[in-house]
């Protein structure tokens, strides 16, 4: 174990060079530049198509959307599809870190690219799958269609944040408590989950995120359902009224922003040690 | 020996259980095991078989209805030259959009591993994933509008009065479009711009393992900080490039949202498959069709694997 002037010692960060803070900043810049335009044509005066600069600047919109019963009905069913993709991929996903970290068996590589191939394969092929199913096995689309197609991408999110916490964490804590005579059921109460619900926290916001977002594969499995996805984009395909759909996405980034840094700041701890191995 | 009980199990209960499964380790595992197995077996596998099987089956021109009667017409079909030139505009798409969002990756990945530090760290950290957070779809729309022909790119080179390039570079032979959003380039700075998180995340944290330790050993032995980036630090990020490209290729392949939005009119993969589901009703086609990215990406995991990508996902 190091002194902890030696650790600050070592983090005494060194100057980055000229072209590698201009690389860093440019894609900042690329990444967030477009996101003040959603913001900017919000407020614009002109519904049809949006010219630059706008003609002129309103906050109509926004009583607009907040008027709309589908809009709310959107998002209500969205933030609800969410929830339930995320419990099962939480259930699921730890479930199956736990298994992969603690255990060595026949097959291990198989059921590793099981676990990964949703997110592997591109989401088209996710959505046809299901359809196809749906289709021959007559099973009629709803809610659950819906919620069923979201849980199997969002297994892999929550499985990668578990087993990488797991690894990370020493196996020295787990001996420990079993040296001090904790049976194993009190040292995954005490020792194991305290460690781990962070990664756990993480992991589901994300793939909460993930499913809230999704199109793809919603469209092949949702029937007259309309996820927010969805409703905004039939609403970006209509002539009228177009600032509401960024209204929609200025609220919804609006809602993301806090968990975004709650994420990071939960999983930090782990992660900004520099040459932390697995 | 006593043991302090601070579980919520009464202490007998507790401890039979824990020995019960130290015993039975194979048990534990099932239980572990079963349930997402289960799930992802019967839910995705069995999708996917359910794919394959439609695909041999074929729909009736007359009637509208499908024929489960095995054929391979549908694969007939896809290897006809319309279709085959779709797959390979996409695979090509696919390609430059990973080999272009690795380059701009690359900086802000090390900048953010290396130098940053404190706050600046959850300003980077949140500017990669604000975006990545923030609606799909209105993003994607709001490239429409950037690069449209009304929109601040064209208006900034008319400001400036450089138009005549852009239109010499939109009149070049494979970019051709009346404006950037009817171009390919259109297409792929929107791929790059959607895809970028996934491609920063996983080259950060493989180059954030990468032990200072290594960095300074291989000063300490005389090398120049370019030799040290290329002889250490690069070799090292290549797990996470790999693993990144896997999101950046297989996402970009099967997308069908952008190339809608966003480009000439010419179809991408992700497109071919929507319309034989959803105008032509046709799912068998539509199976088939999707059998090409599945086999593109079982051969591009494969090399991927190799580079040491699926430990870094």
């Amino acid at each position: 174990m190091r002194s902890s002037a030696a650790l600050a010692a070592d983090r005494a960060t060194p100057k980055a060079g000229l072209g590698l803070t201009a690389g860093a900043w440019f894609a900042v810049l690329f990444l967030n530049l477009p996101i003040l335009f959603i913001i900017l044509y919000g407020f614009t005066t002109d519904e049809q198509s949006y010219t630059f600069p706008p003609p002129d600047l309103t906050t109509r919109w926004f009583g607009v959307t907040f008027g709309r019963a589908d809009f709310w009905h959107a998002l209500g069913l969205s933030v609800s599809v969410a929830l339930f993709a995320m419990i099962s991929a939480l259930i699921l996903g730890t479930l199956a870190a736990a298994a992969m970290y603690r255990f060595r068996f026949f097959g291990k590589e198989v059921v590793t690219l099981l676990i990964l191939l949703p997110i592997a394969l591109p989401g088209i092929v996710t959505g046809i799958s299901l359809r196809a199913a749906f289709d021959l096995a007559n099973i009629p689309f709803s809610y659950w269609t819906i919620v069923a197609g979201h849980a199997t991408f969002c297994i892999v999110v929550v499985y990668n944040n578990a087993i990488a916490r797991l690894r990370r964490s020493s196996p020295a804590l787990i001996e420990a408590s079993m040296d001090l005579g904790a049976n194993s059921l009190q040292t995954f109460r005490h020792v194991i989950l305290p460690n781990l619900a962070t990664a756990l926290l993480a992991g589901g916001m994300l793939a909460f995120a993930l499913s809230f977002d999704e199109i793809i594969v919603t469209t092949f499995t949702a029937g007259q359902q309309e996820t927010l996805p969805i409703w905004m984009f039939k609403e970006l395909i209509r002539p009228h009224q177009r600032p509401v759909t960024n209204v929609a996405a200025i609220i919804v980034m609006a809602i993301t922003f806090v968990p975004i840094l709650l994420a990071y700041y939960l999983t930090r701890d782990t992660q900004d040690v520099a040459g932390s191995g697995k | 020996m006593t043991v302090a009980t601070t579980a919520t199990l009464p202490p007998a209960l507790s401890s039979r259980l824990s020995t019960f499964f130290y015993l039975r380790p194979r048990l534990l595992l099932a239980l572990f095991l079963l349930p997402p197995l289960l799930w992802l077996g019967i839910v995705y596998l069995g999708s996917l078989f359910a794919l394959l099987a439609q695909s041999f089956f074929q729909l009736d021109d007359f009637t509208g209805q499908v024929v489960y009667k095995p054929t391979i017409a549908n694969y007939v079909r896809l290897m006809g030259a319309v279709n085959l030139s779709i797959i390979g505009r996409t695979v090509a798409m696919a390609a430059i959009v990973t080999l272009i969002s690795g380059l701009v990756a690359f900086p802000i990945a090390y900048y953010m591993a290396r130098y940053a530090t404190g706050k600046m760290k959850a300003l980077f950290y949140v500017a990669v994933m604000l975006p990545l957070w923030s609606n799909y779809l209105v993003r994607v729309y709001s490239w429409r509008l950037i690069l449209a022909k009304e929109g601040v790119i064209h208006w900034a080179f008319n400001k400036v009065g450089l138009s005549g390039v852009l239109d010499w570079v939109l009149s070049l032979p494979v970019v051709e479009g009346s404006s950037l959003s009817t171009s390919y380039i259109g297409t792929c700075t929107t791929f790059v711009y959607i895809w970028l998180p996934y491609m920063i995340l996983p080259l950060q944290a493989a180059l954030e393992r990468v032990p200072r330790s290594f960095i300074e050993a291989s000063s300490d032995l005389g090398a120049r900080p370019g030799q040290t980036f290329r002889k250490v630090i690069f070799p090292l990020a290549v797990p996470g490039v790999a693993a990144g490209s896997i999101f950046t290729f297989s996402l970009t392949l099967g997308d069908y949202i952008i190339p809608q939005l966003i480009g000439s009119s010419r179809p991408f993969i992700g497109q071919a498959v929507y319309q034989f589901q959803g105008t032509a009703g046709d799912i068998p086609m539509a199976a088939a069709f999707a059998m090409a990215p599945i086999v593109i990406m079982a051969v591009y995991l494969s090399i991927a694997k190799r580079f040491g990508a699926f430990d870094a996902l």
